[in-house]
């Protein structure tokens, strides 16, 4: 498959009062042609600033790129001017946002948002771009849009809103879409028909999306690739299934548990501790501290990545050949046991 | 089951009330909260499920209805004394986090705010141990007491309020999607919070949300709205393995589980009232079908549900 976006060795640093925060501290991924990569961690994992920086839409006055490549069409995005920026952002590469009420213009007919980067990037006539504005409305399943392209933001429900947001983003034909929670803020019907469209719309133009959420029930829905971050890292990269079937992390097999399913009865687990401080980050491994299957090591080292198969890494000192064999959390142990491949691996049994 | 700590009778909440554009919030619904329990209340945003948390807590004053609290009726005439004693009993975690912190007041006076109306903690130091501990609770640190509203984000805002409502240690908390600006491994610690703390203190939850698997992780009943109405209500286990109500079932096919085999055979069911075929002078109301699960629905239909 074609990369389209490749995140090297990425470091971004703010500058504040108190010092400088590590806020993403050596991020590598890429992104498929048409693919759906679920980016999920908790607040301050770095998730929305990785790729906040991909659109370079973090402050340069407060934020710098310390050091790596975010390589978009053979160009380093991070080397770019605003000017060259200007041009890539909205065009190729376009976000949704989380609340839809912040991300539109309030003092704008939306019909004039949606207009705006066509009018910028594709360089047609306000007729027309009308027009497409119009067919991009009913793509996103609004009803009656030659009269409501009139209307402003608040003439709208949440659900339309995000719609509109989308309708937008799309307005190019983006080669990456990045959605930054874009359901977060919806109810769990409204939600699912913005998972189906996105889904729908994925196909018919062909993007590669980028889906932050910490929502693990819409990734398992979206996601074709997950990434789990944690302090400014990936500590665990691999397919749907395998992150969901087979985690390695602890911090993964955290996050797992903490999340209760229709069955759950017991205690849910939640992960001990509050996230590290990206001022000081930890010298070893970041989750060590929150952690109870952390070994010696992971104080001294960061632990480096692990390959289990060609499409799953994970960075945790568990996959060192000399490292103890640990028993996974019993929610963890019945999620493998669906795993082919897995040590727990119980067959067809479902 | 145990004594009931609330019941609501009839209750209306209409908002311009007599002109063409009324609004039936909360139309007509009656239920009972016992002692101890977590009652669950889903639906979509605007169907007045917040609305009816905010009538109950006397936000607003219902249109008609009685909600009676521990055998007083909470919209009944009240002297300011009454009031403050009824206002320590219960409280609110707030939708918005944003908007219900005050951004001009620190941490430490927007947990302690209550601790101060209430005079429960004596001392300086009282009252800062108290803040910091409640911080703590909430999973944030006390160096956070020093700092305001706009240095937080919207989770951590949300845990602020949750700080503050616990602060006068109330009986009865109503819980306004409290969770849904959370991370996950935080939603587990503030509901393992919350249940914890039920067991210790006897709280009596009432919890708002439209997470459908965190509702019937925490609920013991739940209670399904739809337009205004209470369209089912039953045990958290009966309601989820059957739901009966063709709404509920539409909702209950939406939620996404972390579970991808799942999520790749779910199959989404939707809703449509006109479905229902009701005739004129056919009396909708809610009927037990099961012990405990009601539902609301016509004469015709019950006996197709028994």
């Amino acid at each position: 498959m074609e990369k389209i976006l490749e995140v090297k060795d990425l470091q971004l640093s703010f500058h504040t009062f108190a010092g400088e925060v590590q806020a993403i501290r050596g991020v590598n991924f890429d992104l498929l042609k048409g693919e759906t990569l679920a980016i999920v961690g908790e607040s301050g994992s770095g998730k929305s600033v990785t790729t906040k920086a991909i659109m370079r839409l973090l402050p340069e006055s407060s934020s710098e790129f310390k050091s790596g490549e975010i390589l978009f069409n053979g160009r380093d995005l991070t080397k770019l001017s605003d000017r060259e920026m200007r041009k890539i952002r909205g065009k190729d590469i376009s976000m949704i946002f989380q609340d839809p009420m912040t991300s539109l213009n309030p003092t704008m007919p939306i019909g004039k948002q949606i207009t705006e980067p066509l009018l910028k990037h594709q360089g047609v006539g306000r007729s027309e771009a009308k027009k497409i504005a119009i067919d991009l409305l009913r793509m996103v399943g609004m009803p009656k849009p030659e009269l409501r392209i009139k209307q402003y933001p608040h003439q709208f429900s949440g659900g339309q809103r995000q719609r509109i947001v989308i309708a937008i983003a799309l307005a190019c034909n983006p080669k990456i879409l990045i959605a930054d929670e874009p359901t977060t803020a919806l109810d769990v019907t409204i939600q699912a028909q913005i998972l189906e469209l996105m889904k729908d719309l994925q196909k018919k133009i062909d993007t590669s999306i980028i889906f932050i959420t910490h929502d693990l029930g819409v990734v398992a829905n979206v996601a074709d690739r997950v990434a789990v971050m944690y302090g400014g890292r990936i500590v665990e990269m691999g397919t749907v299934d395998e992150v969901f079937y087979n985690p390695q992390h602890p911090y993964t097999w955290g996050l797992l548990s903490s999340m209760p399913s229709l069955d759950t009865d017991s205690k849910l687990y939640a992960i001990p501790g509050t996230p590290p401080d990206l001022l000081n980050p930890p010298k070893g491994d970041a989750f060590a501290l929150r952690s109870e299957y952390a070994l010696a090591i992971d104080l001294e080292q960061a632990p480096p990545v692990f390959k289990i198969s060609d499409t799953h890494f994970a960075s945790t000192w568990l996959l060192h050949p000399d490292a103890p064999q640990v028993e996974p959390p019993a929610t963890i142990i019945e999620r493998m046991k669906k795993f082919p491949g897995s040590r727990y691996y119980e067959g067809e049994a479902k | 089951m145990a004594e009931k700590l609330l019941e609501i009778k009839n209750l209306k909440q209409y908002f311009n009330k007599g002109k063409a554009n009324e609004v039936r919030a909360v139309d007509d619904i009656s239920f009972d909260i016992y002692k101890g329990e977590t009652l669950g209340l889903v639906g979509e945003s605007g169907c007045g499920k917040s609305t009816t948390g905010r009538s109950i807590i006397r936000l607003y004053n219902a249109t008609a209805g009685d909600v009676i609290f521990d055998g007083i009726n909470v919209h009944g005439k009240k002297s300011k004394s009454e009031l403050k004693i009824f206002n320590r009993k219960m409280q609110m975690i707030f939708q918005d986090p944003y908007a219900s912190l005050n951004p001009r007041m620190k941490v430490m006076d927007i947990i302690a705010e209550g601790l101060d109306i209430h005079a429960l903690t004596k001392t300086a130091k009282e009252r800062k141990d108290r803040v910091h501990e409640l911080l703590e609770t909430v999973g944030l640190s006390k160096e956070h007491a020093n700092r305001y509203p706009h240095e937080f984000s919207g989770g951590q805002r949300q845990r602020l309020g949750i700080a503050r409502a616990l602060a006068v240690d109330p009986e009865f908390i109503i819980a306004d999607e409290p969770i849904s600006a959370l991370d996950v491994s935080i939603q587990a610690q503030v509901v393992n919070l919350l249940k914890e703390l039920q067991e210790e203190k006897g709280l009596t939850y009432l919890f708002i949300a439209h997470d459908l698997s965190m509702v019937k992780y925490i609920s013991d009943r739940i209670g399904v709205m739809f337009f205004g109405k209470l369209v089912e209500l039953a045990p958290a286990e009966e309601l989820y393995k059957n739901p009966l109500h063709p709404y509920t079932q539409s909702l209950l096919s939406a939620i996404p589980l972390p579970d991808p085999n799942y999520e790749r055979t779910r199959v989404r069911k939707s809703y449509d009232p006109a479905s229902h075929n009701y005739q004129d002078g056919e009396e909708i109301a809610m009927r037990e079908v099961n012990p405990g699960h009601f539902v609301f629905c016509s004469e015709r239909e019950f006996k197709s549900l028994k």
